[in-house]
């Protein structure tokens, strides 16, 4: 659990970055910043550099040019000894889970933890146990291999493994992808409570627009491989850039900003927040 | 941010009614404090002041031991105060009393016995006896499948067919060749010290040529075959029905069987019987060279021999046993890829009995081929 801390502080710092596959270039110059305690999106079309850009932040791909700092730590040229103590400050929810076949869901959560400290078996059950009540799931499930679950219980396993070691940082990576309304909405509550409860910052890739208006405190717009535009959603709408205004301009972005209008609207009328419309 | 850095979580005592704590109640801090915990000596029935000012940090771990250990002594109608925590640590702690109490309501009656060893063996036995029943089924399917193919030509996938005879048997040529030609080696070396023992050297040919021709070439082409492409059917077909490609084909209209299957038996049956004889020769070939050397054989006498003593019907006999184990491995490794569920766990676990069983099968077909040719006489 993080001491507070300045809203100003920046967690994830890039600059100049430059990535290249062969001839094809994928980011060319991007700056981006994320704060200490938002939930920050990343969104762009497909082939934007999204994912790209993820695995350059998660040590999984090193950049061509230009810097990444993650928690003050600058990635290129770390050693392996400060990545290890990077990669146990942040967690990782991969899009398709990432979760162990071999390993039941109680054994995936408490797999970091058994790797990394030196508690004893008992104890890092029941808090695997905790970890995957806490990310929505029946205890029922922690016995069960990740071949068994659904698609949804499967997101909410990987969530909950890449809680295991409190992280202070966590990406998500499409994380209501494949999701039924109601399971997404689970998650939109979720990344919220977690966010309230820990302090985390968490950076989220997706094209869920109603994650985009009821979660993310900023979203920033990949395309041709740079930033178009950094702000919350309202800000963004009113922006011109062509780039942009396709998340905005589509039927499904229409739809997604009018309800988030009428949310609104019902907030003023009785005081208090009303639920998300379903 | 390992465990070397921080300061372990501890409790002190300082009178018998207050608790101290310190240091990092997180995962990479208490690895000591579940025995001092349990260490700790408290009056029955007293009032217990829990001093949480010198925490410096408190994760989901560290909240979910210490609200145990207050459970624990609430339990034994211990009164407690705590004091001096932060606001968040608070927050964490509540959040994680109501998760244990949750917990040990759920906990109650959900354990299962643990299996019986009689109980295992009845397990493994059903499904020993499942896996073979299915075996048996798909062996029919396959017999389905290529009666209709069969009877409609045209049906056939030919490219696939060529594919396969390109992969599981030009390609396997190598290897084949190289293996057969030191099992004649070693046939022939070690016949040699016998045969020289009663002077008959030159019967090393017939000592070759009948092992090699009738037994050995079938058998060691048939496990590299199964070893080779057998293993590599069934991770094929596996990983295929792990990433739902084999569902996809179903919805598409297009019968796993005819693409799959069928391509790879009819292409190891067209493959095996000429490795078969690729084996023969290279085998023999290493058999004369061994003879040379040893018994001081030439190779004209050792081939004249040859002719007189291998029949045309050994060569058949050994070739005949080629397509049958050809069918056998196709169809194990076909079979064996269906079975695949879950992840790549299973993928690894179906190869591998596709392999072991394959290459029993093998030899069971081969023991059973030469109980029949002693009773046909060939």
């Amino acid at each position: 659990m993080q001491v507070e801390t300045s809203a100003r502080e920046t967690v994830i710092d890039i600059s100049k970055v430059t990535t290249r596959f062969g001839d094809h270039v994928v980011h060319s110059g991007l700056d981006l910043q994320v704060r200490r305690g938002e939930i920050f999106a990343l969104i762009g079309g497909s082939g934007s550099g999204k994912s790209t850009l993820l695995r350059e932040m998660i040590l999984l791909h090193q950049p061509d040019s230009g810097t990444i700092r993650v928690l003050d730590v600058e990635l290129k040229n770390i050693s392996d000894d400060d990545a290890l103590a990077l990669r146990q400050r942040w967690g990782v929810m991969f899009q398709h889970g990432g979760l162990f076949g071999a390993l039941t869901i109680k054994e995936n959560v408490g797999l970091p933890l058994r790797e990394h400290t030196g508690l004893d078996d008992a104890l890092i059950d029941q808090i695997a146990d905790w970890k995957l009540s806490m990310a929505g799931l029946e205890p029922e499930a922690g016995s069960q291999y990740p071949s068994e679950l659904s698609g949804g219980m499967m997101k909410r396993a990987a969530l909950a493994r890449s809680l295991a070691l409190d992280p202070e940082l966590l990406f998500l990576d499409e994380p209501t992808a494949g999701l039924d309304p109601e399971s997404a909405d689970g998650v939109d509550q979720l990344v919220l409570k977690l966010r309230d409860l820990f302090g985390l910052t968490i950076v989220i890739i997706t094209h869920d627009l109603d994650l985009l208006w009821q979660v993310a405190d900023r979203v920033a717009v990949l395309a041709e491989g740079t930033v178009q535009g950094v702000g919350s959603m309202a800000e963004l709408s009113a922006m011109t850039n062509p780039a942009i205004l396709k998340f905005f301009d589509g039927p499904r972005g229409r739809s997604a900003q009018k309800q988030q209008h009428q949310a609104e609207v019902e907030t003023i009328d009785t005081g208090r927040p009303s639920s998300k419309p379903k | 941010m390992n465990s070397s850095q921080v300061t372990p979580a501890a409790v002190d005592q300082s009178t018998p009614q207050e608790l101290a704590l310190s240091g990092s109640w997180t995962v990479w801090g208490m690895g000591a404090i579940g025995a001092q915990l349990d260490a700790l000596t408290v009056p029955v029935r007293a009032e217990i002041i829990v001093n949480g000012t010198r925490i410096d940090a408190l994760d989901t771990g560290g909240a979910w031991v210490l609200q145990s250990f207050i459970d624990r002594l609430r339990d034994k109608g211990i009164k407690l105060t705590i004091s001096g925590l932060r606001l968040q640590f608070t927050k964490l702690l509540e959040v994680a009393a109501q998760a244990a109490e949750d917990q040990t309501k759920l906990q109650s009656g959900e354990l299962t016995p643990p299996t019986s060893r009689l109980e295992n063996l009845g397990r493994n036995a059903k499904s020993t006896f499942d896996q073979i029943v299915a075996l048996l089924g798909f062996v029919g399917e396959c017999a389905v499948g290529f009666a209709v193919s069969v009877a409609h030509p045209a049906r056939i996938r030919w490219r696939p067919i060529l594919y396969n005879i390109r992969s599981a048997g030009f390609d396997a040529l190598p290897i084949v060749g190289l293996l057969s030609f030191l099992l004649g080696i070693v046939v022939a070396y070690q016949g040699a010290d016998q045969l020289r023992q009663y002077g008959a050297n030159i019967f090393v040919a017939d000592l070759v040529g009948l092992s090699m021709l009738r037994e050995f070439a079938p058998l060691i082409t048939a496990i590299i075959i199964a070893g080779r492409s057998g293993s590599a059917y069934a991770a094929q077909i596996g990983t295929m029905s792990v990433t739902e490609e084999i569902d996809a084909m179903r919805t598409l209209g297009i019968v796993p069987m005819d693409l799959l299957v069928l391509p790879k038996i009819l292409a190891l049956l067209v493959a095996m019987p000429l490795l078969t004889v690729f084996a023969d020769v290279l085998g023999v070939f290493g058999g004369m060279i061994m003879s040379r050397a040893q018994l001081g054989v030439g190779f004209g006498e050792f081939l004249d021999r040859f002719v007189k003593a291998v029949s045309v019907t050994a060569y058949l006999v050994g070739i005949c046993k080629a397509p049958v184990f050809a069918v056998i491995i196709a169809v194990v490794g076909c079979f064996q890829g269906f079975r695949t569920k879950g992840g790549a766990d299973s993928v690894g676990r179906q190869t591998t009995r596709s392999v072991v069983q394959s290459i029993f099968l093998v030899i069971v077909a081969d023991a059973l081929f030469s109980v029949a040719f002693s009773a046909l006489d060939l």
